[in-house]
């Protein structure tokens, strides 16, 4: 049983580097899943051949992995051992497609021999449909939520990331896009970010404060009232920031129902309000002070002709002391935080002087490349996922237990540390695990909406003025009972012609083949030996001699409510 | 303690037990049988019921008014049942009830950003990056959870809620979020908990080569969640939930609609109600939210339509109810917010985030209540010269004093640092007696 999950060896940083400047196949929106995949799956393995050259000195990854590895010396710890390919394809997969790989996928490559199989299926990947599903769901959550916000089309919202992750446009333009957006909601689907930030009548005080943490990383919402206790921040800095978003207007247009005769709401959009000179604010003595748009020394004219989002814009790109613009270095946090669960800082949202990242050097260096790279966000996904650190296993050793970021200790990546799934990943994998997604699972529209449905019940808005949310889907009692009872996970562990347990059953193969079945497309692993004969003891007992059937059927709702099928290693 | 209960003690060798009894004996017989084991719940158990008001209530037009000041705003005090207490007109019911209420009118806490707020007011700790502190009802869980043997549900129980998290007291002590009707979603059926048993032995098998590998606390963690689930969706504490059910083992009554009525027909009147039968089955924590107090425009109509109609109607009930129970001295109540708002009425006729000077609602619990504690200056921007300032740990302190919690605990972070209960806070002396 062991034979397929021998470790593959690595084969970075070789061939990794030079592969970065390759063109990937843009990838065509088309719910259809299979043939495009396999296309894809072609493109890349035909570009890989192209690209076997040697390493280059001094490569991002090799500093990458040289700086990680000087960490582990220093603190006297050894890293785990390098990740199985079992291991490791799940991980890819959730990381970058959003679920896990179905029964095929992952015996594909579990049987490939090929030293380059691993980078060969992250361009694969990249190359997915699924690849840009899951990106669009992270930054339209990041951008508006999960739940819904009053006036404010999701939809809207999704189709711009989709567009922009399908075509692969740098991160400078998405973010410049967003932050200078204006128009209707469903036309321009980039003002929603706008719309959802204001919900309330504040001036733009939530949208600068959502701006400036989440596409430039700085906390500085609480010089809101006061000076930043700990850094050189100052009050003024908060309203200096939000001067430049007091031109955006929203605007909630109503219609006619013709059946009711009432009016209901119709679309809304962004528009351009005139604003012009100082915005004023109340220091805590209650002396009024002004402040003008200025961001990191630049000064923009605050006189009525200026499109003030719009220089916010130009700005955002601009170098700041010869070190990357902050949106560099916040994506680059983030999504380093994506794939080890931990970023540089912690939150991953308040850099700056006062919070030290844990890896200063790996933060510049990555965030310097980015930016040389144009922004190009899949080039950033193949460094990260080239690195040692991500390729290691995410069981601990002797060595590195004190290696902990959950016991509050510096991160230092010598194992993958454990990550809950999110609930569309969660969702989204069951879906693949029960063949859902072969027996027409609709279009990309009805998909989501059914996925939108079924998270509402995990949602709990709190109705201020930040918008702000929460999941009770983070390993609680709602989760478990809705892993154990719900709808989904009765209709994944289905034995209706079309099921995966039907298919599976009805296949020719002895009771072991079956059982390894079920535990590749759940676990994305072989049983080892005693797992086989412990489950096949429990098929045959007494419960189960009367239905087989009851019995497989149980064997796959326990291997999909296991701890390891719901966290991510 | 019913069978359920041994889920986690002795795991494997009471679900095999499990699966062979589910084939052999009538299922009905067998699961009656066990939820007939119940014990009846002990008397005198402590309980806290926190009422949560989301967004940050403006408590300067609640329970602190400054008719005299240009900040004073649209309404005027009335007198309570406590001699020198005045509270809002529009909580007239309330105001009836202040024997056994007490207010803070001197808290002053900094954090006036919601997240920070929140966290602060429930942890009573600032938010720190390396560590998740326990929000309080976690606190309670892991302190009194353990002595409840009857309890079968979570110890801490959040009505509408979701943001607090257990931290590194660990996810068995996360609240158990249920929206105001009660209902729980994904319960089983009936058959489905026969065939649940089978499944689960199945579980126990598969996931302990994966719980025995070197990866931390996060797969025992998922063990401990799915045991308190399995407790939860066997027992007939559960009816506690259903305002409409009625369970006599357990003291509770299908609640009548002029119960209802009393408690008020909204989301925040049904969660008090919920809590009360809650307390009655022995959970030692509920949180009970209300939200929409985050009035940066139009407070005062909001106010005097929508939020404090319902406030004090909930508030007035759950007292009187307590009371007539007989539970009220084992109950401390609290009341509040993230901060509270600005004095400063602002040019949309609304308050905006205000920390540095607000008010808290305790009672019950056998509290010297009928008292207002502290206070503000004439225009309420500050605490009044010679009054004392609390803080949130000051606010918890008092609560475990009153729940017989000792105030000197100190728990552990994962990192092995000495973490005080409510960061040190000290019993607010006029309250304690």
């Amino acid at each position: 049983m062991q034979s397929t999950s021998e470790k593959t060896k690595l084969i970075r940083p070789s061939n990794w580097v030079v592969c970065f400047g390759m063109t990937v196949a843009v990838c065509s929106w088309n719910p259809a899943a299979g043939a495009e995949n396999k296309a894809a799956e072609k493109t890349s393995s035909s570009a890989a051949t192209d690209a076997e050259k040697p390493a280059t000195e001094g490569s991002i990854v090799e500093f990458i992995d040289q700086q990680l590895r000087q960490g582990w010396v220093d603190n006297e710890i050894q890293p785990s051992e390098a990740a199985t390919d079992e291991e490791w394809i799940r991980r890819i997969y959730l990381d970058l497609c959003g679920r896990i790989p179905t029964l095929e996928e992952a015996n594909g490559f579990l049987k490939d021999e090929s030293p380059r199989k691993r980078f060969v299926l992250i361009e694969t990947l990249l190359a997915h449909e699924d690849y840009v599903r899951n990106f669009t769901t992270i930054w339209t959550n990041n951008s508006i939520g999960r739940g819904a916000p009053r006036r404010v089309s999701r939809t809207g919202m999704e189709k711009f990331y989709r567009e922009a992750f399908a075509k692969e446009r740098p991160w400078n333009e998405i973010v410049v896009d967003i932050v200078t957006a204006s128009g209707h909601y469903e036309e321009n689907g980039a003002v929603n970010y706008t719309l959802a930030q204001m919900q309330m009548p504040d001036d733009g005080v939530q949208l600068t404060a959502m701006t400036t943490r989440l596409f430039l990383g700085l906390q500085v919402q609480c010089t809101q009232c006061h000076n930043h206790p700990f850094n050189k921040w100052q009050q003024d800095q908060f309203w200096e920031y939000n001067s430049f978003f007091r031109q955006v207007r929203k605007e909630d247009h109503r219609k006619l129902d013709p059946n009711t005769g009432r009016m209901v709401d119709d679309y809304s959009e962004v528009t351009w309000q005139d604003f012009s000179g100082p915005v004023y604010y109340e220091k805590r003595s209650g002396v009024m002070q002004v402040a003008f748009p200025r961001f990191e020394g630049h000064e923009v004219d605050p006189g009525a002709d200026t499109d003030r989002r719009i220089e916010f814009g130009k700005l955002l790109t601009e170098s700041i002391d010869g070190q990357p613009p902050h949106i560099a270095q916040a994506m680059v946090n983030r999504m380093w935080s994506h794939f080890f669960g931990y970023g540089f800082t912690r939150p991953v949202d308040d850099m700056g002087p006062h919070n030290p990242a844990s890896h200063p050097e790996l933060l510049l260096r990555l965030s310097q490349e980015f930016v040389a790279s144009g922004y190009n966000i899949k080039q950033l996904i193949r460094t990260i996922c080239a690195t040692e650190a991500y390729g290691l296993g995410s069981q601990f050793n002797d060595k590195n237990k004190t290696d902990d970021p959950a016991a509050g200790e510096m991160p230092l990546f010598s194992h993958l540390y454990l990550k809950s799934m999110q609930a569309e990943q969660m969702y989204d994998s069951l879906i693949v695990a029960s063949n859902a997604h072969q027996s027409g699972r609709g279009g990309w529209s009805a998909q989501e909406e059914q996925r939108q449905k079924w998270m509402q019940q995990f949602v709990v808005a709190f109705e201020n003025d930040e918008n702000d949310e929460s999941t009770t889907f983070n390993g609680t009692i709602p989760q478990a009972l809705m892993m154990m009872n719900s709808e989904l996970i009765d209709k994944a562990c289905s034995i209706e012609r079309g099921s995966f347990l039907f298919e599976t059953m009805s296949k020719p193969g002895s009771e072991p083949q079956k059982i390894q079945d079920l535990y590749l497309a759940a676990l994305s692993r072989h049983p080892t030996r005693s797992e086989i004969s412990k489950v096949q003891k429990m098929l045959n007992a007494n419960s189960y001699r009367t239905n087989k059937l009851n019995g497989y059927q149980d064997l796959f709702w326990a291997l999909l409510n296991s701890n390891e099928f719901v966290l991510i290693h | 303690m019913s069978l359920w209960n041994n889920y986690g003690m002795n795991r494997r060798h009471f679900m095999q037990h499990m699966a062979t009894a589910a084939a052999t004996i009538p299922a009905m017989n067998f699961l009656s049988h066990v939820q007939a084991n119940a014990d009846v719940v002990k008397a005198n158990q402590k309980s806290c019921i926190l009422m949560w008001m989301g967004g940050g209530p403006p408590t300067i037009d609640i329970w602190d008014l400054k008719p005299e000041s240009k900040n004073g705003g649209e309404f005027k005090p009335i007198d309570t049942a406590a001699s020198g207490v005045q509270i809002s007109e529009h909580m007239p019911e309330t105001a009836k009830m202040f024997q056994d209420l007490s207010l803070v009118r001197s808290m002053s806490t900094r954090e006036a950003d919601h997240g920070r707020g929140r966290y602060y007011m429930q942890t009573a700790y600032v938010p720190n990056p390396t560590v998740v502190h326990p929000t309080f009802g976690s606190v309670v869980s892991y302190e009194l959870g353990k002595n409840r043997t009857a309890l079968e549900i979570p110890a801490f129980v959040s009505v509408d809620g979701g943001a607090g998290q257990a931290g590194f007291l660990g996810m068995t002590h996360a609240p158990f979020v249920v929206d105001n009707t009660g209902r729980i979603r994904n319960a089983p059926t009936e058959e489905g908990k026969i065939r649940l048993a089978d499944r689960l032995t199945m579980l126990a098998e598969i996931e302990s080569s994966f719980m025995a590998s070197r990866r931390g606390e996060l797969p025992g963690a998922h063990k401990d969640v799915y045991r308190n689930a399995v407790n939860l969706m066997t027992s007939k504490q559960m009816t506690a939930f259903d305002a409409a059910k009625a369970e006599a083992s357990l003291g509770l009554e299908a609640e009548s609609e002029a119960t209802k009525e009393a408690y008020g027909k909204n989301g925040f009147g049904q969660g008090l109600l919920m809590a009360r039968r809650l307390v009655q089955v022995g959970v030692p924590f509920v949180e009970v939210n209300m939200g929409g107090w985050d009035l940066h425009a139009g407070v005062f109509d909001t106010l005097k339509n929508q939020r404090l109609p319902q406030l004090d109607k909930g508030i007035a009930a759950i007292t009187a109810d307590l009371k007539q129970r007989g539970m009220l001295d084992n109950t401390v109540l609290v009341w509040m917010g993230e901060f509270g708002r600005t004095p400063r009425i602002n040019q949309d006729v609304g308050r905006d985030h205000w920390a540095a000077s607000w008010s808290v609602m305790m009672g019950g619990g056998g509290l010297k209540n009928g008292q207002a504690v502290g206070a503000t200056d004439k225009d309420g921007l500050q605490i009044a010269d010679g009054s004392k300032a609390y803080l949130p740990g000051d606010i918890w302190a008092t609560v475990a004093m009153a729940m017989g919690i000792p105030v000197n605990t100190v728990h552990t972070s994962k990192r092995g640092r000495p973490m005080k209960l409510a960061n040190g806070g000290t019993p607010i002396q006029e309250l304690i007696g």
